[in-house]
């Protein structure tokens, strides 16, 4: 607590970036965390905000993902540093859902403010790229005949490679 | 106690659970011999991955484990 006081009174100090981290185990609704979030990050440009939701494809009923406490929140803390030292950013979120889910409910949302629009909007791409690909789920669908692992894609590794 | 063996993924389908405790200490080659058939070879697959008390294993075969450690067998992810 005093360090973050301490941090806060500098006043050679930009304001402290805002960063909200999360994993989410009940049905949320977006818009409900990017108007706080936006209005966290006073003297913006722009807020990019990406959300993917579950898509309804054939014959499934629902889909699942899996995390593993110890590795995976603490990932997602690895990759906001990452945007954050990449990116000009002034606030980043990344909410993620984890257990049972159903087609329309969101998954995931990522916000991004920054000064300069590009920032914003590459940061979510950068986010999002690395959280389908390289962060700690495992997912599995429901379909008629029961429950089926998803294996990880190839576009998974060409999608990561672009930040290269 | 023992080790607490955490199965991630489809690895918790082949073991039956998704936990299990096993004889402390635990190294590699002890953890090769307890798990046998499928899950077997998944442990010895380079696409699965170990972690001990949350910290990522660069190299499998340096695993050891006491009392009350907790390992966990990493599938690939499938992304969010």
């Amino acid at each position: 607590m005093t360090a973050t006081k301490l941090r806060c009174c500098r006043l050679s100090a930009g304001a402290e970036p805002v960063r909200d981290i999360r994993l989410l185990d009940a049905p949320f609704a977006p818009g409900a965390y990017v108007g706080p979030f936006t209005n966290a990050n006073p003297g913006l440009g722009g807020v990019a905000t990406f959300v993917g939701e579950v898509r309804p494809d054939d014959g499934v009923t629902a889909l699942e993902l899996l995390h593993y406490a110890p590795l995976t929140l603490a990932g997602m803390e690895v990759l906001a540093d990452q945007a954050f030292a990449r990116f000009d950013l002034m606030g980043l979120m990344l909410l993620h859902r984890v257990g049972v889910m159903y087609p329309g409910e969101p998954i995931v949302c990522v916000s991004a403010a920054s000064r300069h629009r590009r920032d914003a909007i590459q940061s979510v791409d950068f986010a999002m790229d690395h959280l389908k690909s390289d962060a700690w789920f495992w997912k599995r669908e429901q379909r008629a005949d029961g429950w089926h692992w998803i294996e990880p894609r190839d576009t998974d590794h060409a999608d990561l490679a672009r930040w290269n | 106690m023992g080790v607490k063996l955490v199965f991630l993924g489809k690895l918790a389908d082949l073991a039956g659970a998704p936990e299990r405790e096993i004889e402390a200490p635990l190294d590699w080659s002890a953890l090769v011999e307890a798990l046998e058939g499928p899950l077997g070879d998944a442990l010895e697959s380079d696409k699965v991955k170990l972690a001990v008390n949350g910290t990522l294993l660069s190299e499998k075969a340096a695993l050891f484990a006491n009392d009350g450690d907790e390992v966990a067998l990493l599938p690939p992810v499938s992304g969010g």
